[in-house]
């Protein structure tokens, strides 16, 4: 069943974490060159399957794969940018210390970090030490290292946390501007209103996954008005299937 | 292993370091003002110069490595619990390369640190030293690396950096008593005089006092040099093994 036009494809994920099965048997797969969006309450199991997928998880049983490749594999690690969800940047060096940095070790010019910074719309802020930034900045700088080297694979836990309208509206566009490049990417949130700037739905719940689709597809499948109350309508139908 | 990755790494933690200027105040001086002091102590006894004879060359050893330790082990714990650590390890960066990067900017440090004090104590405070300078210098940023690989490792056991700083009284005393500068190693009582031949502080000790007694460069002197540069190279390989890629 493989799909030449997914990037991303987990096959029975299986994920105990502390005792607690995470993620009990989740097949799912991303499409490559879209904004996908991975939505479902905190404690769902999103930033345990982005570890996954990162590679960087321990996992029981089942396979993912990313780009062809079994994820973790060492050639990925320069095809695959990661932002974790508490930003992973050096808080007593500047914005642009930071992003050489990471340029140099992914061997990358560092034009490039000038430009990631520029992305992220902080080049105003180049100097600043990334400490004393707010915390939408400092996750912003951390987003920035993602970019770096233009991975064809991002993925995104919670970029948009704690972000003003205007800052959240300029990263979408952001995204959708890499989509549009042939970067593919995978974009976690909690907030179900942003399910209408993704290309395509992830819906995971409890570790299951509840739907996958394009947000249309997902209001016409359950008649509802937004990606919210299809959420709720999934949710409480199979709660009645589970009763019944 | 990449040099362009160790360099970025080993220049990273130097910029770091130069940002955080009290840090660096105390890295540098706190060793030598230790030696003043033990210096200024001796001055008013008969034997004074005789005493600091005895205890300088040991301690420009230990002071080092018990401030490298600690600084070590507390910065690489925090990279652990910021999230950099994992964000590097899913790059194409090679555990050497990080774990090197750090024993290189650390060891610059610690050249600077042991300049400092071994030029305090020969040349202003006449510590009476028969073999060449360079030799001291060169057991004490050994010492440096070794308190440096030591701190990699054990930032691995600790999840808090109140645990990371009560690791230098577990680790770092034991050694210090065992030395041989308190009681002279082969007066020990056999046990301990076992334990103390595993300890690597104990080499270091060695080293200084054969530096110090004799103006040539003695067998001894390659062999207590050989065991510091072999536990600093264990101590880096364990620190290696405790990096891990995937986490549960």
């Amino acid at each position: 069943m493989t799909n030449n036009s997914s990037a991303v494809y987990v096959r029975h994920l299986r994920v105990v974490r502390g005792g607690r099965v995470v993620l009990p048997d989740l097949t799912c797969s991303v499409a490559a060159g879209q904004v996908t969006g991975l939505l479902g309450p905190s404690g769902g199991g999103k930033s345990t399957l982005i570890r996954a997928i990162v590679g960087v998880q321990r996992v029981c049983s089942g396979t993912v794969e990313v780009l062809g490749r079994p994820a973790g594999a060492a050639e990925l690690r320069r095809r695959v940018g990661y932002v974790t969800q508490a930003p992973s940047v050096y808080g007593d060096l500047s914005v642009s210390e930071n992003l050489r940095f990471f340029a140099r070790v992914l061997g990358v010019s560092p034009g490039a970090a000038a430009g990631a910074i520029e992305h992220v719309d902080l080049t105003d802020h180049a100097g600043s030490l990334v400490g004393r930034l707010s915390s939408g900045q400092r996750s912003r700088v951390s987003l920035a290292v993602a970019l770096l080297g233009s991975p064809d694979l991002l993925v995104l836990d919670e970029p948009t946390v704690g972000l003003d309208p205007v800052l959240r509206r300029d990263l979408w566009g952001l995204f959708h501007r890499l989509a549009a490049g042939g970067q593919t990417l995978l974009v976690s949130s909690h907030v179900m209103d942003e399910a209408h700037r993704c290309d395509r739905l992830l819906l995971l719940r409890n570790g299951e996954l509840l739907a996958e689709g394009t947000p249309q597809a997902l209001r016409e499948r359950t008649q509802a008005a937004d990606v919210e109350s299809a959420f709720l309508a999934i949710v409480d139908g199979a709660r009645q299937e589970a009763m019944s | 292993m990449t040099p362009r990755i160790t360099g970025a790494v080993a220049g990273r933690v130097l910029a770091q370091l130069r940002r955080d200027h009290r840090t660096v105040g105390m890295l540098l001086a706190v060793p030598s003002l230790l030696l003043g002091l033990l210096w200024w102590m001796f001055d008013g006894s008969d034997s004074s110069a005789a005493t600091f004879d005895r205890f300088g060359p040991p301690l420009l050893v230990v002071f080092p490595f018990i401030v490298m330790f600690l600084v070590t082990s507390v910065t690489t714990l925090r990279e652990r619990a910021s999230g950099t650590l994992e964000r590097l390890l899913a790059m194409p960066m090679g555990k050497a390369d990080l774990l090197l990067g750090y024993a290189i900017a650390f060891g610059a440090v610690g050249l600077a640190q042991s300049g400092l004090a071994v030029g305090l104590t020969v040349g202003l405070l006449d510590m009476d030293v028969r073999g060449p300078v360079w030799a001291l210098m060169l057991v004490s940023v050994l010492n440096a690396v070794l308190g440096t690989a030591l701190g990699l490792f054990v930032s691995a056991f600790a999840e808090t950096e109140f645990q990371a700083v009560q690791f230098m009284p577990a680790l770092v005393l034991p050694q210090l008593l065992l030395c041989g500068l308190f009681v002279p190693r082969d007066t020990l009582p056999d046990v301990l005089g076992a334990v103390s031949d595993v300890l690597p502080l104990s080499y270091a000790v060695d080293a200084m006092q054969q530096v110090q007694l004799s103006a040539t460069w003695t067998a001894d002197l390659t062999v207590d040099l050989a065991v510091i540069a072999g536990s600093a190279l264990l101590a880096l390989l364990f620190g290696a093994a405790t990096l891990r890629r995937r986490t549960a």
